[in-house]
């Protein structure tokens, strides 16, 4: 079965690093990956989106037109992205945002995502690794071992320790029947 | 019968040159001859023909690369220096010299050569600078002084002119030098310590073009040309000699500017090795 | 043994391959979609002896990259739309003077500076006649990150044999797609050495052509050959001649040399085309969406394949013209306005009916909109 999966929020959030090191984790859990992303030409500040398609199989098509799963870290990409959703897709998105009408509560899971990256981990940028280990946490989708690869191929020597707190507070933030309700399976 | 360095350093098979009769770039590229025959001749400077690069552009000028008999590559309009910085920075251990012209060099070639003198890249520029295009029949170059004749500046020519050699030093270049077509000897050294420069070297030859620049501005023929720059070009000695007010209508025939910097392939070779060392590789 | 699977880029992994085929020097100027190459050259190319050098503009890069080769070194540039324009003079002095080289061109939407950072295959035609004058082109274009990393190698392998610079059509689709990837092991690969011969002669019959050869053996510089090498017509001295008859017949050997070896140089994919009706025509990332849509074509009982030039100059006309006779249609699908089409429609010749499906707004075709084309196109055959 075909994953789709779209990170979005603002340029210099790391959402596109998030979906490169969910399609690294899925490459070094023997799953296959296609990752990609668009962007307006500035770095910092412009709406930014990045996808990531999951499978057991060859995938072919690589961009994601119904996601399965939406990472929102602001308003704007929230109200933009929502619009277009599978059936039954998951909807993360940071609890500061408001969740537009139309859009099934039931769907969605409003995290402290950016509060955590600050207080807890103490990094504001580290929101994106505290997003990582929550949606992996929330939908059940690869060991520790192939996640911590995951993020671990993507940072600086030296600031695993950080990252590896941060992948922990990111999961810390979904509770157990939470992962039960989202918990989706690649079969 | 053709002299010694004739015999030596050029293909005789494809002479006589394309020049015009009183054409100032036979003299330039005698000039190159022989300051690359005295440079290899001499046992204790280690430059060899072998690993000597002829680089030109488009022009009349570039035509002298054909003539001299070395690894030669007549190039595309105004590319010279940039090709020149490929051969150069792949293979280190060649010595490049480039022969060009005003319109090649500093117009449509502006560019490369501003950066290739910021990086201080070990090339040699001879710049063959006779005011105006030749090979296209004789239109206004970026160092056609103000008010001349052209063919397209029949009514005079409003742009001001580059002066070659300040405009390199000014991007960076460690040496420039200013030689002309009548100073044969001191040309030649000029472009002898340019090619033993480690860094970017540009000697901006005058050269005559008696053809198309002389005719339309009523400077005469070849000889009144050379005249001219006997008269008001002056070698450094003499030149430096003179009172400011003897100056004013002179022109330094020497050295313009020469520092030390470190020559950009050799610190990439520095890099390289640095990165291994650090890699293990 | 399979090495390890990483997730690689396609820009990274056309860098990753054109080392492993022995490229050593690069020159470039940044720009999107093709920057990761340029950056990706600079930190690796030190580790592997390699130089890497950012000139001052797309002109002056493609002009190193010819002064490297002819010094003897493999070498590479990357660009992209307003670069690739800017790198075609110069390109053209590659083919005349039969200089080996690789010009990466990731392409990107419109005309002028368009939509930078958004997927097209508008320079397809470019590719073909961007550089004045007849002249010889190779052009590859893969669809995938793995394809990327094997066709680069194949495009150094075909410069080196051709002495021509090969032009390796990337989109952004592939450029900046990240899939996982297991790199072949090196003695899996087949690398061309380049083509050398010293001390022939008295120096100077260097673009002669050795008796059974298509090209002169090259000769770089620094050896003590002295030869001359220019962009005007040249005999086989190398040195400039007015003669017609000299000059025709080099254009000629320049052409041909790519004409009379097609077997060689062409490579197309062919995906469930022996009992097809209906050929869905496409390159590069395009396939992506036609192989998702081919596969949807076929549970649905549509008797659908796909015919992709790998090779995408010269166009593979003597594979598609042997498809024919089994065809009742065929769908054109790119990201222009109707470019490889042209080639298609001269192929088809009206024999077979060609549909397009084009795009040029800097979105992506989707898989649906092909399927839906392909039940429309079988809609109105069944009408008739």
């Amino acid at each position: 079965m075909r994953y789709e999966m779209r990170f979005s929020g603002s340029g210099g959030q790391g959402v596109i690093l998030a979906s490169v090191i969910v399609a690294e984790a899925a490459v070094a859990a023997g799953l296959e990956a296609v990752q990609s992303q668009s962007y307006g030409p500035e770095a910092r500040g412009g709406m930014c989106k990045a996808e990531t398609v999951l499978s057991r199989e060859q995938i072919w098509f690589s961009k994601v037109t119904k996601p399965d799963f939406l990472l929102a870290l602001t308003q704007q990409s929230l109200d933009k992205y929502a619009q277009v959703l599978a059936d039954r897709a998951v909807v993360m998105i940071d609890d500061g945002l408001t969740v537009p009408q139309g859009l099934d509560k039931k769907q969605v899971l409003a995290l402290p995502i950016l509060a955590t990256a600050r207080d807890k981990v103490g990094k504001l940028m580290t929101a994106n690794i505290v997003a990582v280990g929550a949606v992996n946490r929330a939908l059940g989708l690869f060991d520790e071992q192939a996640l911590r690869e995951g993020v671990r191929r993507h940072i600086p020597a030296g600031t695993e320790e950080l990252n590896w707190k941060a992948l922990d507070e990111g999961a810390a933030l979904v509770t157990e029947q939470q992962a039960a309700a989202f918990a989706r399976s690649l079969d | 019968m053709p002299s010694e360095l004739v015999h030596k350093f050029m293909r005789i098979d494809h002479l006589p040159h394309i020049w015009c009769a009183g054409c100032g770039n036979g003299i330039i590229m005698h000039d190159v001859a022989v300051a690359l025959q005295e440079l290899i001749d001499d046992p204790s400077v280690p430059i060899s023909r072998d690993k000597t690069v002829i680089v030109s552009g488009i022009g009349c000028s570039s035509r002298a690369a054909g003539y001299l008999d070395f690894d030669s590559i007549h190039t595309t309009h105004g590319r010279a220096i940039a090709f020149a910085t490929g051969i150069k920075f792949a293979r280190p251990e060649l010595e490049v010299i480039v022969l060009t012209g005003d319109g090649d060099c500093s117009a449509i070639g502006g560019n490369h050569l501003i950066h290739a003198a910021r990086r201080n890249i070990g090339l040699t520029v001879v710049t063959f600078n006779n005011d105006i295009y030749g090979m296209t029949g004789g239109q206004y170059s970026p160092t056609t002084p103000t008010g001349d004749k052209a063919t397209t500046a029949p009514y005079g020519n409003l742009d001001r002119p580059f002066d070659i050699a300040q405009l390199a030093a000014g991007a960076g270049a460690t040496y420039t030098a200013r030689g002309s077509a009548y100073h044969a000897r001191e040309t030649t050294e000029l472009i002898k310590q340019g090619v033993l420069h480690k860094g970017f070297s540009l000697i901006d030859v005058y050269s005559v073009c008696p053809t198309y620049y002389g005719r339309k501005n009523g400077k005469g023929g070849a000889v009144e040309m050379l005249q001219w720059q006997k008269e008001h070009m002056v070698p450094a000695a003499a030149y430096y000699a003179m009172s400011e007010e003897a100056r004013r209508d002179k022109v330094l025939v020497g050295v313009l500017s020469h520092t030390e910097h470190p020559e950009y392939t050799q610190q990439y070779t520095g890099l390289i090795e640095r990165v291994r060392a650090q890699s293990g590789k | 043994m399979k090495s390890k699977r990483v997730l690689m880029q396609g820009n990274e992994a056309c860098v990753e391959g054109a080392i492993a085929a022995g490229m050593r020097f690069y020159a470039g100027y940044p720009i999107t979609p093709s920057t990761e190459i340029a950056e990706r050259c600079a930190l690796r190319l030190p580790e592997v002896g390699g130089r890497f050098i950012q000139m001052e503009d797309e002109l002056a890069s493609m002009a190193a990259v010819l002064g490297a080769s002819t010094a003897g070194v493999k070498a590479m540039t990357a660009t992209s739309g307003p670069g690739f324009s800017l790198k075609q003079e110069n390109i053209g002095y590659g083919c005349l003077a039969e200089i080996p080289c690789v010009i990466v061109d990731v392409q990107r939407s419109g005309p002028s500076t368009g939509l930078p950072t958004s997927p097209s295959q508008g320079d397809y035609m470019q590719a073909r006649w961007g550089t004045h004058g007849d002249h010889p082109v190779i052009a590859l274009s893969p669809s995938s990150v793995r394809e990327t990393y094997r066709l680069i190698i194949r495009a150094f392998n075909l410069s080196e044999k051709y002495r021509t610079p090969v032009i390796f059509l990337m989109d952004e689709i592939v450029g900046h797609m990240r899939e996982g990837v297991a790199l072949p092991a090196p003695r899996d690969l087949i690398i061309n050495k380049r083509h050398i011969s010293y001390h022939d002669g008295a120096n100077k019959q260097c673009y002669a052509v050795p008796e059974g050869e298509f090209v002169p053996a090259m000769k770089p510089f620094g050896q003590g050959e002295r030869y001359n090498i220019t962009g005007l017509a040249h005999d086989v001295s190398g040195f400039p001649t007015n003669n017609t008859d000299i000059a025709g017949a080099l254009y000629t050997r320049l052409m041909e040399k790519i004409d009379r070896n097609l077997d060689d140089i062409v490579r197309v994919e062919e995906y469930k085309l022996d009992d097809a009706d209906t050929a869905v025509v496409c390159f590069g990332g395009t396939a992506r969406a036609v192989m998702s849509a081919v596969l949807e074509a076929r549970a649905a009982g549509m008797k659908v394949g796909m015919f992709r030039p790998i090779t995408v100059w010269p166009f593979p006309a003597a594979h598609l013209r042997a498809r024919l006779p089994g065809l009742k249609r065929i769908l054109m699908v790119e990201h222009n306005y109707g470019q490889m089409l042209l080639e298609v429609q001269r192929v088809a010749a009206e024999r077979v009916p060609v549909g397009f499906l084009g795009r040029w707004d800097g979105t992506v075709i989707p898989p649906e909109d092909i399927l839906q084309k392909l039940r429309e196109m079988e809609g109105s055959a069944h009408a008739e």
